[in-house]
């Protein structure tokens, strides 16, 4: 194994951050805010593959943790499945979902793109405010423990080595994906998508397919968040929750894995270490966006690598 | 005689009131090399995009290795042995120079998306194996430099050569070059033509479209000359030269370089 390059250093690197951080985090608090960092980086590693690598925005991603957080809720607790098999059946409806959509949609490009897949963000938001039998409306709805031998997977501490396995894995699939034939066709597409098309790409397909597995990432997400939680809000199915998490991709630098990781644990953090910021929590994220937008265009990390290798020579 | 490898018909492309290819028709034969010349604004470029399904046609129909493939999509037509290279370059600048090369052979990989998130052993395998033959193809189209080159830090000349090596990834039955030589210094057009007349020797269909007349009339078996989205007329370069038609239509607007 050779550490030297991104992906098997970058792994090791994340692991051996996973592994020793609890050692500074104090108090169940932190543990909190540790895993919602990595909740977050679940969804933005997704995200950025669409974005960021296939170039393909998305305004809509906080629909799919929503559906992932509802669809494991609602089947759990108003129906009483087995939270696995809600998990399962949540995360194959949203890809399916995903997959329906986003025919029509991946045809869209830039603006249009983007309001479409706002579009269908909002849908989902509105559906699960005014289902409120199902989902308890704007007042939320408590989920159960997950269960898994009968035994309920319960605590911080637990829930951080979950996260922490999840995005490990998370890291390691998008990174796999980045350097297989299928992301090299994502990055084509990205690059030039005539150029991908007559080298015999399949642009709808490519795109479709990374959409759904983006989809799948956020929902995963989401039915974590529900029963590590234990309760959800609609407050995360929302609008700004998607600009939050595309702003997390766009801020640790597009087309970066790590960068995505970065982002998403920078931008969780900062309103909490900013307490009197919480208030202000969009403008935060607004300004972090222009910000990033004019003096780092190509985001944290990726300006980071850029420097110090100019350094070098 | 041989059976062509490609039948244009009455092949005709209209946006708004121009018609930018307007009722070509053609035959080539396969493993020969044949140009497209003609005054800029000819239409040659929207005949490649019609060719590979870039464009579709207003009217008129193509015939490839005897199936007509009229209206199909650029993957699909890569996917039956066209592959292309653009006037105005389709690099992928996001990417390195041999990873540019690996994208033209996406037709011959495993492209799975499973196996690609969990790396399978054979698609590792199969990577190692791209990897190779795609430094071989840089090799072969005179890049050998740059090897660990990222494409955006590649100069113009050396890009022409790069989409021809990722063309040649998909191991082409039919080449379209779309002004390979545009831009290019002697010394690199002559490498150029040096690599058309290999390729046509290890029985590639050149379809070229290009400027230069010392080059088209150097390599080409056949020459069709397209002028106002009309053929004016088609032929060997002897035939073509002679034609007093060509000479009025160059005459008339653009000189060519160096006849
Ligand atoms: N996408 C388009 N939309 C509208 N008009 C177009 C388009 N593409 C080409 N044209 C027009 O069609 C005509 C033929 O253009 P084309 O690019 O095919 O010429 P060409 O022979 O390749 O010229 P050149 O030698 O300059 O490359 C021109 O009048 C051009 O303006
Ligand atoms: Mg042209």
């Amino acid at each position: 194994m050779n550490l030297r390059t991104p992906r098997t250093g970058g792994l090791a690197l994340l692991a051996a951050v996973i592994l020793f951080l609890p050692l500074a985090l104090v108090n169940n608090y932190w543990y909190e805010v540790a895993i919602l960092v990595g909740i977050n980086a679940i969804v933005c590693v997704g995200l950025n593959l669409l974005i960021g690598y296939a170039g393909q925005i998305s305004l809509g991603h906080a629909g799919f943790f929503g559906l992932g957080a509802y669809g494991s809720a609602v089947l759990t607790a108003r129906y009483g499945w087995p939270p696995a098999a809600a998990l399962a059946a949540t995360t194959a409806g949203v890809a399916l979902l995903a997959l329906l959509v986003g025919r029509p949609i991946l045809k869209l490009k830039g603006h249009y793109l983007a309001m479409a897949t706002l579009g269908l963000g909002v849908i989902i938001s509105i559906v699960v405010v005014t289902e409120d039998r199902l989902t308890g409306g704007p007042d939320g709805m408590s989920v159960p423990a997950f269960t898994l031998f009968g035994l309920a997977l319960a605590g911080e501490r637990l829930w951080y080595w979950i996260v922490g396995g999840v995005l490990l894995a998370a890291v390691w699939i998008a990174l796999n994906l980045i350097e297989s034939p299928a992301g090299r066709a994502l990055r084509a597409l990205h690059g030039s998508e005539v150029g991908a098309q007559v080298s015999g790409i399949d642009a709808t397909r490519a795109k479709l397919g990374i959409f759904v597995i983006s989809a799948v990432f956020a929902s995963l997400a989401g039915s974590m968040t529900a029963h590590y939680a234990g309760f959800i809000t609609p407050g995360k199915v929302g609008f700004f929750h998607s600009i939050e998490l595309v702003t997390m991709v766009v801020f640790g630098g597009m087309a970066s894995t790590f960068g995505a990781v970065i982002g998403a644990a920078t931008l969780t953090l900062l309103p909490q270490l900013l307490t009197v910021l919480k208030e202000y929590e969009m403008v935060v994220f607004g300004a972090v966006l222009i910000a990033t937008m004019v003096f780092l265009p190509r985001g944290f990390l990726p300006s980071l690598v850029f420097i110090l290798k100019k350094k070098q020579k | 005689m041989i059976a062509p490898q490609l039948c244009v018909t009455a092949l005709s492309k209209a946006f708004g009131g121009v018609m930018a290819v307007d009722q070509v028709s053609f035959d080539l034969e396969p493993g020969k090399v044949n140009s497209i010349i003609g005054p800029n604004g000819a239409g040659k470029t929207t005949l490649l995009n019609l060719l590979t399904g870039v464009y579709a046609p207003s009217a008129g129909n193509v015939v490839f290795d005897g199936a007509d493939v009229t209206g199909l999509a650029p993957h699909q037509l890569a996917a039956r042995g066209m592959g292309r290279t653009f006037q105005n370059l389709q690099v992928f600048f996001n990417m390195s120079a041999l990873e540019n090369v690996m994208v033209g052979r996406h037709l011959r990989e495993r492209a799975g998306w499973l196996a690609a998130m969990l790396r399978s052993p054979r698609l590792a395998a199969g990577e190692r194996e791209s990897r190779e033959e795609a430094a071989g193809l840089m090799q072969f189209v005179g890049l050998g430099e740059y090897l660990g080159a990222e494409a955006d830090a590649m100069p113009y000349g050396a890009l022409k050569r790069l989409e021809i090596a990722r063309a040649l990834g998909g191991r082409p039955k039919l080449l379209l070059l779309d002004e390979p030589a545009a831009g290019l210094n002697q010394t690199e057009t002559q490498a150029i033509n040096a690599l058309i007349v290999r390729l046509a020797q290890s029985g590639v269909t050149v379809v070229l479209v290009e400027h230069n007349m010392r080059l088209v009339m150097g390599v080409s078996d056949h020459i069709v000359v397209l002028d106002y989205g009309r053929k004016l007329c088609e032929g060997s370069a002897e035939q073509v030269r002679n034609d007093p038609r060509v000479i009025e239509a160059y005459l008339g607007s653009a000189e060519p370089e160096a006849c």
